[in-house]
């Protein structure tokens, strides 16, 4: 479990993120919605620590993370993986050698093993016989597929995907929404979704935490969400026509 | 100032949380390959030109009845070793390899590479900058010692075949009053010049933010700040060397 207890944060004299706490399960798919620029993106970079919040805590499964020392800041950070909005594989590694580099850096296994492993977590994100392609060789959607899979190599308890949806079509997107759902269920890890996306909210929201401005206005579930009466909630939630139709 | 500061925190971050030997030794490699082997052919192509133009250009401007002829490649001898090939090169090799390596690192900074390797628990700044630094302390003075011995020889060429000078006096020339310390000179100031153009570029590179158009700033800032400060380092190793 991943729990937040007060997080603000801001850069220079603009104050991004205003006092935000919540609790994210695991075993269950967290999301963190709201719309472009309230701070989802900033919170999530809180989270895995590339920016470090000015008052507050992160606590991964009670350890806290954001007064830890380096050694358990190393210690957390290699239970951690993220899916980041643009795949961000490593363009001189191929396929393989981006989900193994986890291994090769983190871990002492074996070749055969961790080859073993490389191609066992393809073949959860359903990709075949693309070992050796290079990211550039790839589309979107195969390319945050592998992304997912490097995440996972390294038997995360923590999985974090920044906008998983981004840039992808429909189907594809909600193709990857399933597969996290599944990830997660399977693993057993806690996930932190980053979205704007209604599908995966209405698809995967099993814990939805809604930002405003850089404030925490909402929390609660895909059943519940729909039925909110938050005028700001709504306004995301039912922007499109199709969801409006829905109402 | 700020800069500076920054610039000498960056340095001290790529001696903290190191990973294993292995990993390095195998991205040395591959960056001795990327920054000594393919800077090959264009510093070649630069030192046979520098010599032979320094040649015809002594030869234009000292040959007089008083002025034997060897005078042009002892010159040719002390410019390239003392100068031409340490310094020009440098300039080249910032060219070259400066702005690659702030290219690289832009585009791995603007596309999350970086950030990945972070929250893998990865000392980014170390796994990344090391290795180039290394490759181009191991590389850039063996690149200087070809461009001399390539420079000095296109100097025979171009002397030779325009008649300036005969072969045997060439080789006299070179080895008239032949001062040893020149060679250890230039070395050390092949050092100095590949830590500057592979620690200011790599600086100029991971701490690239924002598109496509910050990555290009960033190297044509790593290229323009190198050349900066090998000019400077150039003045202060002679005034206290020789």
């Amino acid at each position: 479990m991943i729990e937040i207890k007060n997080i603000s944060k801001s850069f220079k004299d603009k104050q991004v993120l205003f006092d935000i706490s919540g609790k994210f399960e695991k075993g269950r798919t967290n999301l963190i919605i709201g719309a472009s620029g309230t701070g989802k993106s900033v919170l999530l970079k809180c989270l895995v620590g590339l920016l470090e919040p000015d008052v507050g805590s992160v606590l991964f499964d009670g350890r806290d993370f954001s007064r830890a020392n380096k050694k358990l800041t190393t210690e957390i950070r290699r239970e951690i993986g993220m899916l980041f909005q643009g795949s961000a594989l490593f363009d001189s590694k191929n396929v393989e050698e981006n989900v193994k580099f986890p291994l090769d850096i983190l871990t002492e296994t074996p070749e055969k093993e961790k080859l073993e492993k490389v191609n066992h977590c393809l073949e959860l994100v359903g990709l075949n016989k693309v070992n050796q392609k290079m990211p550039s060789e790839l589309s979107g959607g195969m390319k945050k597929r592998v992304g997912i899979a490097r995440a996972i190599v390294n038997d995360s308890k923590y999985l974090f995907c920044d906008e998983p949806n981004s840039g992808l079509d429909p189907l594809t997107a909600i193709k990857i929404d399933d597969l996290i759902l599944e990830l997660t269920q399977k693993l057993n890890t806690t996930t932190i979704v980053v979205t704007h996306d209604m599908n995966s909210v209405v698809e995967i929201g099993e814990y939805i935490m809604f930002l405003h401005e850089g404030k925490k206005l909402w929390e609660g579930n895909n059943k519940k969400i729909l039925k909110t009466n938050i005028k700001e909630l709504n306004e995301f939630v039912f922007s499109n026509k199709l969801m409006k139709k829905i109402k | 100032m700020k800069n500076f500061g920054k610039y000498i925190l960056f340095m001290i971050s790529l001696l903290e949380r190191r990973e294993k030997f292995k990993t390095y030794f195998s991205l040395t490699i591959n960056e001795c390959i990327k920054i000594g082997y393919d800077s090959l052919f264009i510093v070649s192509i630069v030192s046979i030109f520098m010599g032979a133009v320094t040649t015809i250009q002594t030869a234009f401007n000292l040959v007089g009845p008083l002025i034997p002829d060897y005078v042009i490649s002892l010159v040719v001898r002390d410019m390239t070793l003392l100068e031409l090939s340490p310094t020009i090169i440098a300039i080249v090799f910032a060219g070259k390899v400066g702005s690659n390596i702030a290219g690289e690192l832009g585009t791995m900074r603007i596309t999350e590479q970086i950030d990945a390797l972070e929250v893998m628990g990865v000392n980014s700044s170390s796994y990344l900058v090391l290795p180039k630094i290394i490759a181009s302390l191991l590389m850039f003075p063996i690149l200087v010692i070809i461009s001399a011995t390539l420079a000095i020889g296109g100097g025979y060429l171009a002397g030779v075949l325009t008649d300036v000078i005969t072969g045997q006096e060439y080789i006299y020339g070179l080895r008239y009053e032949f001062n040893p310390f020149n060679i250890p000179f230039a070395l050390v100031k092949s050092y100095v010049f590949a830590f500057i153009v592979a620690s200011i570029s790599s600086f100029q590179g991971y701490y690239t933010s924002g598109g496509a158009l910050e990555v290009g700033k960033s190297s044509t800032n790593a290229v323009t700040n190198s050349c900066i400060a090998i000019l400077i380092a150039d003045y202060v190793l002679a005034q206290v060397l020789l």
